[in-house]
């Protein structure tokens, strides 16, 4: 493993495969300013900036140390508080959070400071402004037990002010970017060593080690795996980290299909669908946080099945289709319909990997909503999670999904609620209301820390109303992590709706 | 050399000094480790460099909540490859418990467990990996019990850590039968975990004759010295116990720290090692106390204007498998049952239940958000009852002129409440927001939007009246320098930086010549903890008791010295006056050395006023009341309960501020940590006593996204009229309870959707899951009025 450490080039080939980035830096570097809240990727204490080279230009993402595995970051540069400040020089990013009192028992401190400075200096590059949401964004996964986060969010607010106003804005990584890139640039040419961390580029080289190691775990972003490392104290042995397979990283529209490549990040593919997309864009915000969701992958959400996942009802109301590859080089396709058997158990057998999701570009045009109710707005699992997609015919519907989280095993639709409105008048009260009542039956949620069976049952009856009443041309809002404006009653997401409203209730937007 | 006038004496008069006010808005200084918190340069225990001898902690778990232990094999455990030591509760050398006040709180279990993740045994290994895998491999036989888990159980078999304690005013009964209204309810409060982002740690280090030196993130440092003393059966004098900063506290390193400074320090005796034991998250949040759950039932008796006659509350405390702090906690609990409000006849009964779940501890407020909450309810009730805003019933109520006696006997005599929440009412323009939310709610099928003031009445000094002392050592050193030690501790709040500013003023120098030094029980001994808001108000009060008897001392030799009178001195904006020379206060100080004037001393301060008599229920047991009051706005989702806070004001009493951005910073942090409590965290637990919410990820805190972008805090500018540290007012609890006027706003939505017509019952917290089943509440009731009166109104 060789990757450079703030201005350090590390090369240690020693570690344990799933050695945490945090615990690399604390214990093996002591650099201490990273700290540990929860060792869950909960907290963001342990936040980091990872550079890498995207097109010959430097970028650089937020992720939880305390869940990375070190020697994922091999070939990039990763950056410490410790690297942002020196002597009496701060960088905008502390130099804000001092001015407006953002930090009072100091310990969530680092961690925020590194998630601003990301935000700061992917604005800078990007000529972008900083406004409210986007520093709420940004700390969206940074708890802060003092503050109320009103301070920081000032701070955040005046990082491009204080640097307008200062003479010389000062940023150590701004002020290194060329050398840095020259750094990862070097790197990059180096041939890769590894013993018990493999990170293949091509599917090819994928296979050739995972037929070498048989037994390995397969890892993604890691952000649920290493989890049994830092909660349960497992000890893994060799890992095949996927996140780097190039076949797998891409996103293509090719006119008539949308392909997901398993390993692109929730990051990546809120920014693909951002415009094209605002409703997979709004549910993927509310996935987890952004330290997560700039490491987490669409493939490690689906393959990791577990019931309460946000990705696969909204595969499942899009019949996606699973590119799955074997170890052998061959590839089979398995319907998302036909993926999950029972409780985390998968069609996936051993040695088997997803390569991709595909979906069609007609069922994308379909009227679709995703609901996800949950305790917190932000950084939280879903209670009850409805994906649902609508199309209509002549004023009838003529196909749709209602696909859950949380009410059952697995993701699950519900094929008896469907079938009672399929075919029905869009407006149909009665259609609804007998549909709704199958769905009561059809769907038997638990109860547990997040919701009772009861609420399950009646958010999942609710959330179908609410998709009904919006394909219907109601303008209802659903809240999120942003602010709620004024203009009432409805607040957002609400453009689309009335214009299909308009043209009644017509199945695309 | 002249010799002192001897008709000219000095008073070293420090409520004189204490009782001006700080006026430096302009040029107040920042957190004195503000920059150190952003260049990750400032210090915790787990950032100490290790030595590399250094054995790591885990403990072996009861799984059961109530049993006995019938047999234990750790053999296997101490096997494990990196496993040191493994101790139970029979090596321990000294006493085995290891209570805060009374006793039950032991370092490891015996032969019987009375809650889930009680440690049984506790392994130090070479590193915090290997001691984590070893506890698991033990082997424990338990003979179950019937365990004891909700406060209606402890109640019902009368099952209490504690006696029951009762305050009662006026007649309650005649006042109560002769009520034109009454309501009579109850309201079942869950707790909270602290949450602190440091978890519990503590480090441990042996020095000679059997002594220790242990570094903890405690609250309470005196408390855990003696503590490690008595496990190790040492003099308290051979502990020495330092606290630079924590990782916030919250009421959490209360308590419960000392128990990791106990393991620690018990292995690294045995061991001659150094031991760190630091508790990972899931283990904080299994193993150490929360905030009590309360149940609270109440009758109240009121007049058809909606004035409190009578009332009569049973608070029974979730108190766990151990007293700890309960006592307190219950008793302040009773003590806040009227918040703002003047009760003529009053019960309040406090029960301290005991269920066989983790010894519930200190938390923000500590009891006070669980009797405010109960006032505010009953307002709410009381306002629906009669028909009006419930800003009506709480002015109605309030303490004023005629109205100002406590339940328990104190007077309320300082007047500021109502004119607090007027001026809040005006400057937050509660009445044309409160109609437009009626309007809005008129014509906005799927949403509901909900309003509430709420006021906040804290009493300010510790319960246990001899825990209100304080303690600090001041040196000047040759060049001016000056360093302080003091008894509190520093969890973020800022108490280094108020002491360091009061010093600064007391003395008349520069902030920046003051450094306050790590609490350490060798400087300052015998400290009370840091808590009940009281840190500034009794380590400052301290601090400038020792800076003035140096001042006096220096003042002394000035006279004698420059032959000038004691009026003539002055230090001033760092500058010493004397007559019509002036001298920079380093060389002062360095004259004054050369002239052999002690430039140390001591300082205390005990509250005065203070007395509260158990027996009869009467007495003051507050020095003052430190008050504030909010107004939230909420919008909910009437297809969930999902919801969001869209405004907030608040205005605040922090009497004459020493730093208004700490406090205002107090006072933001304390609301969303109230916020919180009352809506997104939610402790859960299961049928056979398990905690379900063990992790952040299922136990959620407020993130930047649940703060309103419109969250405007001012201070209500007036002074102290009590005579505390500079006229300042204590505000680390009580502004955790102006969070309870979000929950107020919540339960005003749901009864929108029966028109205020019927108040439905909401739970706390108030989940998205509880919003939504109190709208249904207020739905159903509306739609059983609806088919009662055959009127037809539309509901969703």
């Amino acid at each position: 493993m060789k990757f450079v450490l703030n201005d350090e080039l590390i090369e240690d080939n020693t570690l344990p495969s799933d050695f945490s980035a945090l615990r690399y830096l604390r214990e093996k570097r002591g650099l201490t300013g990273t700290k540990e809240g929860c060792g869950s990727g909960d907290c963001g204490a342990c936040t980091l900036l990872v550079g890498a080279l995207e097109e010959g230009e430097l970028k650089y993402s937020t992720f939880n140390s305390c869940i990375t595995p070190v020697q994922s970051l091999d070939g990039k540069h990763v950056v410490s508080v410790e690297y942002l400040s020196d002597a009496d020089k701060l960088h905008p990013a502390q130099q804000a959070m001092v001015e407006h009192h953002g930090s009072q028992c100091g310990f969530c401190t680092p961690g925020i400071i590194l998630s601003l400075a990301s935000l700061y200096e992917n604005s800078q590059a990007s000529d972008k402004t900083i406004d409210r949401e986007s520093v709420c964004d940004a700390i969206s996964g940074n708890l802060c037990r003092c503050t109320g986060y009103r301070p920081i969010i000032d701070a955040g607010l005046a990082m491009q002010k204080s640097s307008v106003e200062e003479l010389t804005p000062w940023s150590n990584l701004a002020d290194n970017t060329e050398s840095i890139k020259a750094k990862l640039a070097s790197l990059q040419a180096e041939a890769k060593a590894a013993n018990n961390y493999f990170q293949p580029q091509t599917l090819v080289e994928f296979l050739t080690i995972k037929a070498d190691h048989k037994g390995a775990t397969l890892v993604a972003g890691g952000t649920d795996l290493m989890l049994e490392n830092t909660q349960r104290f497992h000890d893994f042995g060799v890992l095949v980290d996927v996140s780097q397979i190039n076949e797998l990283t891409k996103i293509e529209d090719n006119g008539t299909q949308l392909t997901i490549g398993a390993s692109v990040t929730y990051s990546e593919l809120e920014q693909f669908s951002k415009t094209r997309y605002p409703h997979l864009y709004h549910l993927l915000e509310r996935i987890a946080s952004r330290q997560i969701r700039n490491r987490g992958t669409i493939g490690g959400n689906v393959a990791n099945a577990s019931p309460i996942a946000d990705m696969p009802p909204i595969l499942l109301a899009f019949d996606a289709d699973i590119q799955i590859v074997n170890l052998d080089g061959s590839q089979r396709t398995v319907s998302i319909h036909d993926f999950y058997q029972s409780y985390k158990q998968t069609v996936l057998t051993e040695g088997e990997v997803i390569a991709s999701f595909t979906m069609e570009l007609a069922r994308l045009a379909d009227f679709h909503r995703f609901y996800k109710v949950s305790k917190r707005m932000e950084d939280d699992i879903s209670s009850v999670m409805l994906a649902t997609r609508f199309n209509v015919n002549d004023g009838q519907i003529s196909d749709l999904r209602l696909a859950f989280g949380g009410m059952a095993a697995t993701p699950i639709r519900a094929e008896k609620a469907e079938a009672a409105l399929l075919n029905s008048d869009v407006n149909d009260e009665q259609a609804l209301s007998n549909a709704l009542t199958i769905l009561k039956d059809e769907l038997t949620p638990l109860s547990d820390m997040r919701a009772s069976a009861r609420y399950r049952s009646d958010m999942a009856c609710n959330l179908v109303r609410k998709a009904w009443l919006e394909l219907n041309g109601h303008s209802i809002p659903t809240f999120s992590g942003h602010p709620v404006s004024d203009a009432s009653p409805g607040y957002e997401l609400t453009s689309n709706t009335s214009q299909s409203a308009q043209q009644g209730g017509a199945s695309h937007a | 050399m002249r010799k002192l006038p001897n008709d000219l004496t000095i008073q070293k008069d420090n409520a004189k000094v204490a009782g001006q006010t700080f006026n430096n808005k302009l040029k107040q200084p920042i957190h004195e480790s503000a920059k150190k918190h952003v260049t990750g340069e400032a210090i915790y225990i787990d950032d100490m460099p290790e030595w590399p001898n250094e054995l790591h902690v885990a403990t072996g778990k009861s799984t059961e909540a109530h049993a006995d232990i019938v047999s234990i094999n750790l053999e296997k455990v101490r096997a494990y490859p990196g496993v040191i030591d493994v101790i139970v509760q029979s090596d321990i050398p000294g006493e085995v418990d290891v209570s805060p006040v009374l006793s039950g709180d032991l370092l490891l279990a015996g032969d019987f467990v009375h809650y889930i993740g009680q440690p049984i045994f506790a392994v130090a290994a070479t590193s915090f990996r290997a001691a984590k895998q070893a506890v698991e491999l033990a082997e424990i036989e338990y003979k179950t019990r019937e365990a004891t888990l909700h406060p209606k159980e402890s109640l019902a078999r009368q099952e209490f850590v504690l006696p029951t304690h009762t305050i009662t005013c006026g007649d309650v009964s005649a006042a109560m039968a002769s009520a034109p209204r009454k309501i009579k309810s109850d309201l079942y409060i869950k707790g909270q975990e602290h949450f602190y982002l440091e978890g519990q740690i503590s480090v441990a280090t042996p020095t000679e004759d059997n002594g220790v030196v242990v570094y903890a993130s405690s609250q309470h440092p005196a408390e855990v010295q003696k503590l490690v003393a008595k496990v190790l059966g040492v003099p308290v004098g051979q502990v020495l116990v330092e606290v630079r900063r924590m990782g916030g506290g919250f009421g959490g390193k209360e308590s419960q720290a000392a128990v990791l400074g106990c393991m620690a320090a018990v292995l690294a005796i045995r061991n001659r090692r150094p031991v760190k034991y630091r508790m990972p998250r899931q283990d904080d949040m299994v193993q150490t106390g929360k905030r009590h759950d309360f149940w609270n039932s109440y009758e109240v008796g009121f007049s058809e204007e909606g004035e409190i006659l009578s009332a009569e509350y049973d608070m029974v405390g979730k108190c766990g498998c151990t007293a700890d702090l309960s006592d307190g906690v219950v008793d302040r609990a009773m003590f806040h049952a009227d918040n703002a409000y003047f009760l003529p006849n009053a019960r309040i009964s406090g029960y301290r239940g005991k269920t066989h779940t983790v010894s519930n501890t200190a938390f923000r407020g500590f009891g006070g958000p669980k009797g405010v909450l109960l006032a505010e309810t009953v307002v709410e009730e009381i306002a629906c009852s009669v028909g009006k805003d419930a800003l009506d019933i709480r002015k109605l109520n309030c303490y004023q002129d005629g109205k100002s006696k406590t339940p328990y006997g104190q007077e309320v005599d300082e007047n500021v409440l109502l004119t607090l929440m007027e001026e809040l009412e005006e400057s937050s323009g509660y009445r044309a927001r409160r109609s437009a939310i009626q309007a809005f709610n008129k014509q906005s099928p799927f949403v509901k939007k909900g309003l509430a003031l709420t006021p906040v009445k804290f009493g300010i000094s510790f319960t246990s009246k001899h825990l209100n002392q304080g303690g600090a050592l001041v040196h000047i050193y040759t060049d001016g320098s000056v360093h302080v030690s003091h008894g509190g501790t520093e969890m973020g709040q800022g108490l280094y930086t108020k002491v360091a500013q009061i010093v600064a003023k007391t003395f008349g120098i520069d902030y920046q010549r003051v450094n306050v030094g790590s609490t350490r029980t060798d400087k300052v001994p015998n400290a009370s903890p840091t808590a009940a808001s009281a840190g500034t108000d009794l380590n400052g009060m301290a601090a400038l008791d020792a800076a003035q008897t140096i001042k006096v001392r220096l003042q002394e030799f000035a006279m004698e010295h420059f032959g000038i009178a004691a009026e003539e001195f002055a230090i001033e904006d760092d500058t010493v006056f004397l007559a019509k020379e002036t001298m920079s206060f380093p060389e002062f100080v360095k004259l004054a050395y050369m002239n052999r004037v002690s430039l140390s001393s001591t300082g205390f301060y005990k509250t005065p006023k203070i007395g509260y008599d158990r027996k009869a229920a009467k007495g003051r047991p507050f020095l003052y009341y430190a008050n504030g009051a909010a107004v939230a706005e909420v919008v909910v989702d009437t297809f969930t309960g999902e919801y969001k806070v869209t405004q907030v004001d608040i205005l605040h009493d922090v009497g004459a501020s020493i730093n208004s951005d700490i406090d205002i910073g107090q006072i933001e942090g304390a609301f969303v940590q109230g916020m919180g409590w009352l809506t997104s965290e939610e402790l859960s637990w299961d049928e056979k006593g398990r905690i379900t919410t063990n992790s952040p990820a299922n136990y959620k805190i407020p993130t930047s996204a649940d703060v309103p972008e419109k969250f405007n805090v001012k201070l209500f500018d007036r002074a102290n009229s009590e005579e505390s540290v500079y006229r300042s007012k204590a505000v680390g609890e009580p502004p955790l309870m102006l969070g309870i006027s979000v929950w107020c706003a919540l339960k005003d939505a749901c009864a929108a959707m029966s028109d205020h017509t019927f108040s439905p019952p909401l739970s706390v917290p108030a989940t998205p899951e509880a919003v939504f089943y109190s709208m249904q509440a207020a739905k159903e009731f509306s739609a059983g009025a609806v088919l009662n009166s055959e009127k037809s109104v539309k509901i969703l």
